[in-house]
């Protein structure tokens, strides 16, 4: 199981940024710039989601798009440690103020994203008939390095001393790495895994293909506007991705209202949740776009930066994560050739109540979150409970490979099962 | 019309009975329950049969590719057939907590298999094969 070692490895980098909120207290959230604000967002980005997507992906592709991601388990053995040590370090380096260890962490993630989307960009080339879910991932993932280059820019600059100009080459960071790199990655895998999972009709593919341009359109509009210092094209640039997010919020909301699996699961809750925020980081980019005096609002600033990060991306990764792993374990155990009887069922796998116990708690440190930037004595509760939440889905995650690996061993005890599974089927 | 189109058609059928199950399931209404699964059973063999006689050979002498997705997708219809005969045992059994967890299996293992069918496999067919001649062939065994 290729990509279980960024799975299981994820939630600690949310554990890790939980825990730097209750020892930084009310300072993190004195401006949207302090250093452990960036440490606990970089956490997050690079460790918790870049984790996860990038296993995600090894797992996603083979399945849309019918082409095996080549050394995969290389992938899994050299990269996945790779971007796990330079996003601790990248934390070290904003904790610690160290702009040499931004430079060394960057320098990691050049070489092992460079390394990755090489891989899957290759991966994606033969031509195949889900053409626009190649395009998304390709634009997505080239998106990561377009971001993961602002980053080294920055990196360096803080290394050089040279801190003039700095914002817009973080504005621009910001926006390929939310917009291009994560948001168009989470909406691009939602027009198939919505449908699939909660039976949904499919998403229009005039939305698809729009979303999938005007994407484009205004992540070039908006690099124009930074290179030429343009500010109208930003401003455009800008507008067009809230406008698109919020769309895809809307319609996903309608879809899900019209599902014809009436079950309301973990999953469909996480999304939900994270479409409801999503909606409402719309709205509220929009109104800063109107009133620009609202960003220099540490309250306003910091949450936004949650809404996207805590409420729309952790959000739908988590929900996804606990559809990924039950059914990763439950085909392995039938891939050993077992007899159904003896195999416990996907829902067996992982209990509904223990997802729904962790997605309690996701929304209560959520909720604290938002309300430590009012109120500065809930801001190490709220640190506390966003680790504890991420214990609780390790905890989840490990509990399904533990329940496997218990079955696994039963059926090697009692029935003569394929030994010649290989880990990277 | 295309074989993507029709297929396609089909599985939504198929789902909209697997759903119907799960519902008289947990209302214990077990020979609704019964009488859909059977039917269940009917379209499903017809579906699967359909592409392992015509639909899977025709693309392998197309394509020249004979260990790739039609291996999986055949592996999968075993799983499929499996989770059929474990639904008929609880069913018989009137163990409907087993059995609600069995079709969610069923359901669960059906879309991830759909999904690659659906945007890769039927395409792909559309696009090797003389449709003109699959179609009719295709309709009637669904029929």
């Amino acid at each position: 199981m290729v990509p279980l070692r960024f799975f299981l490895t994820a939630p600690w980098f949310g554990v890790l940024a939980g825990l730097l909120l209750v020892w930084s207290g009310e300072d993190a959230f004195s401006s949207r710039w302090s250093l452990p604000l960036l440490a606990i967002t970089h956490l997050l980005t690079t460790g918790f989601m870049l984790q996860v997507i990038c296993g995600a992906l090894l797992q996603f592709i083979p399945v849309v798009i019918g082409s095996k991601v080549p050394y995969s388990p290389w992938l899994s053995i050299f990269i996945q440690p790779l971007l796990a040590l330079s996003a601790l370090v990248l934390t070290g380096g904003f904790a610690a103020g160290s702009p040499r260890l931004l430079v060394i962490a960057a320098s990691g993630f050049v070489l092992g994203i460079g390394i990755f989307a090489g891989v899957v960009i290759l991966a994606l080339w033969p031509r195949c008939q889900a053409r626009l879910i190649q395009w998304v991932v390709r634009c997505s993932l080239i998106s990561l390095v377009v971001t993961i280059m602002f980053g080294t820019m920055l990196a360096a600059s803080l290394f050089r001393g040279t801190h003039a100009a700095l914002n817009p080459l973080i504005s621009i960071h910001l926006i390929w790495g939310l917009a291009g790199w994560a948001l168009l990655l989470l909406v691009g895998v939602s027009w198939y895994v919505i449908p699939m999972f909660q039976l949904t009709p499919a998403y229009p593919v005039w939305f698809k293909q729009g979303f999938l341009g005007i994407s484009l359109v205004a992540l070039g509009c908006v690099s124009f506007g930074w290179a030429a210092h343009a500010t109208a094209w930003t401003a455009g640039g800008e507008s067009a991705l809230l406008i698109i997010a919020a769309l895809h919020a809307l319609l996903t909301l309608w879809l899900q209202a019209r599902r014809r699996r009436k079950i309301n699961d973990s999953t469909l809750l996480f999304f939900r949740f994270a479409m409801v925020c999503l909606l409402t980081f719309a709205l509220a980019g929009i109104l800063a776009m109107r009133f620009p005096a609202l960003m220099d609002r540490p309250d306003f600033a910091i949450g936004m930066g949650m809404l996207a990060l805590v409420g729309v991306f952790t959000s739908v990764i988590i929900g996804m994560l606990y559809k990924i792993l039950p059914f990763l374990g439950w085909l392995h155990l039938r891939l050993l050739n077992a007899p159904i009887s003896e195999v416990p069922n996907m829902k067996g796998m992982l209990a509904e109540t223990a997802m729904r116990r962790q997605l309690h708690l996701h929304l209560i440190a959520f909720a604290l979150l938002f309300a430590g930037l009012w109120l500065p004595w809930l801001v190490r509760p709220a640190g506390l409970m966003l680790a504890i939440s991420y214990t609780l889905l390790s905890w989840n995650l490990v509990s399904v490979m533990r329940y496997y690996k218990a079955f696994r061993n039963r059926l090697k005890e009692t029935i003569p099962i394929r030994t010649d599974i290989k880990h990277g089927e | 019309m295309t074989i993507t189109r029709l297929l396609i058609a089909h599985h939504k059928k198929c789902d909209d009975m697997m759903l119907a199950t799960k519902e008289l399931a947990a209302q214990l209404d077990w020979t609704k329950v019964d009488m859909i699964l059977r039917e269940l059973f009917t379209e499903l063999e017809k579906h699967l049969n359909v592409e392992e006689d015509v639909i899977f050979p025709a693309y392998e002498k197309a394509s020249g590719i004979r260990s790739g997705p039609t291996q999986v997708m055949r592996q999968e219809h075993r799983q499929m057939r499996d989770l059929l005969q474990a639904l008929q045992q609880a069913l018989a059994g009137r163990e409907s907590e087993i059995f609600i967890k069995m079709i969610d299996t069923l359901i669960g293992l059906m879309q991830q298999h759909n999904m690659k069918e659906e945007h890769v496999l039927y395409p792909s067919c559309d696009r090797l094969l003389v449709v003109e001649t699959f179609l009719p062939v295709i309709q009637n065994r669904l029929s």
